[in-house]
C-alpha cells in the first residue's frame, strides 16, 4: 500500500454503450456493486446499450459470438444459426449460479437499490423511440449536458 | 485478531470488524453491533433479515446475496436498503455475525 490516503469513492456515473450481454453486464454489476457499498450510482444507457432498458429487447440480449476472439471460436463457427443463443444460455446458467439476475430483473434491482437510470436523448431520437418503449425504472431521457450535470462529483466509467 | 467484550461476551473479529466465530453471536451482540454501525434499535424488519441470513448461512455456508434475501427471504430490495443504509448486504452480514460477503452481486 502507498502511504498516501485517498478519500473513499462517493459516486460513480456509468455509461453503457454496447448491446451484447457481455457489453451490458459489466456496467450493471459495477453500478449495483457501488450501491451495495453505499456509493451513489447513475447509469446512462446510450447507443446499443439502450437494449438493456427497452421493454421489447431486454429479455433478448445475447452474447456476441462473432468477431470475439475471447469466445475461443472461429467467427465462421460463431455465425452458425443458434450459436449465439447456445453461448448465451450457457453463460446465463453460470450467472444464475452466482445469483446474477437476468437483465430485466437486474434493472429493477438497480432501481430499487437507488441507482438512477437514464436513456441517451440523441440515441432515442436516432432510433425513433419514446419514453413508453422503456421500462418504468428509467428516470428520464436526457442529453449529454444533463448527463454531465448529473455526474457532478462522480467518477465517470465508460463501458 | 481483535477480541472485544460485547454484552458480556468475548467476541472475536477480523480486521474489518466481521465476527469470525458465529457461535459467539447472541441477539444482544447483534443489537450492540447495530448501534456501532449507526443502525440504532433493531426492529422486526431488521430481525427478519438477520434471522433469514443466519438460517441461510447455516444451509449454504456463505452470507446470502441481496437477490437471495429478496427472492428467498422475502425482503424487498428497497426495504433492505432502507433498513440497512449505505451497504445493506455487508452491514446486515456484520450484524448477523457472519463473515464479509464475497460475491459481486
Amino acid at each position: 500500500m502507498s502511504e498516501k490516503e485517498y478519500p473513499p469513492l462517493e459516486k460513480v456515473s456509468i455509461v453503457i454503450s454496447k448491446g451484447s450481454l457481455d457489453g451490458i453486464y459489466p456496467g450493471l454489476i459495477m453500478a449495483n456493486g457501488a450501491r451495495m457499498e453505499g456509493i451513489d450510482a447513475t447509469v446512462f444507457f446510450t447507443f446499443f446499450g439502450l437494449e438493456a432498458i427497452l421493454k421489447k429487447r431486454m429479455k433478448k440480449i445475447k452474447v456476441a459470438t462473432v468477431g470475439n476472439p475471447a469466445m475461443h471460436m472461429p467467427s465462421l463457427l460463431g455465425m452458425l444459426p443458434g450459436m449465439s443463443a447456445f453461448a448465451t444460455s450457457m453463460m446465463k446458467k453460470e450467472m444464475d449460479r452466482l445469483d446474477i439476475p437476468p437483465v430485466d430483473e437486474f434493472i429493477e434491482m438497480l432501481s430499487d437499490a437507488g441507482a438512477e437510470l437514464y436513456a441517451c436523448k440523441a440515441t432515442v431520437e436516432m432510433f425513433h423511440l419514446a419514453k413508453d418503449d422503456f421500462v418504468p425504472q428509467v428516470d428520464a431521457i436526457i442529453n449529454v449536458a444533463t448527463f454531465y450535470e448529473k455526474s457532478a462529483g462522480a467518477q465517470i466509467i465508460f463501458t | 485478531m481483535p477480541v472485544k467484550e460485547i454484552a458480556g461476551i468475548q467476541v472475536d473479529f477480523d480486521d474489518e470488524g466481521f465476527m469470525t466465530n458465529p457461535d459467539q453471536w447472541t441477539k444482544e451482540v447483534a443489537q450492540a453491533l447495530a448501534k456501532e454501525e449507526g443502525i440504532g434499535e433493531l426492529t422486526d424488519g431488521h430481525w427478519k433479515v438477520i434471522d433469514f441470513m443466519r438460517n441461510d448461512f447455516k444451509e449454504k455456508g456463505q452470507p446470502p446475496t441481496i437477490r437471495r434475501i429478496n427472492k428467498v427471504g422475502g425482503v424487498p430490495t428497497k426495504d433492505l436498503y432502507t433498513l440497512f443504509p449505505k451497504g445493506p448486504a455487508k452491514k446486515a452480514a456484520k450484524i448477523a455475525g457472519l463473515g464479509k460477503p464475497q460475491g459481486c452481486v
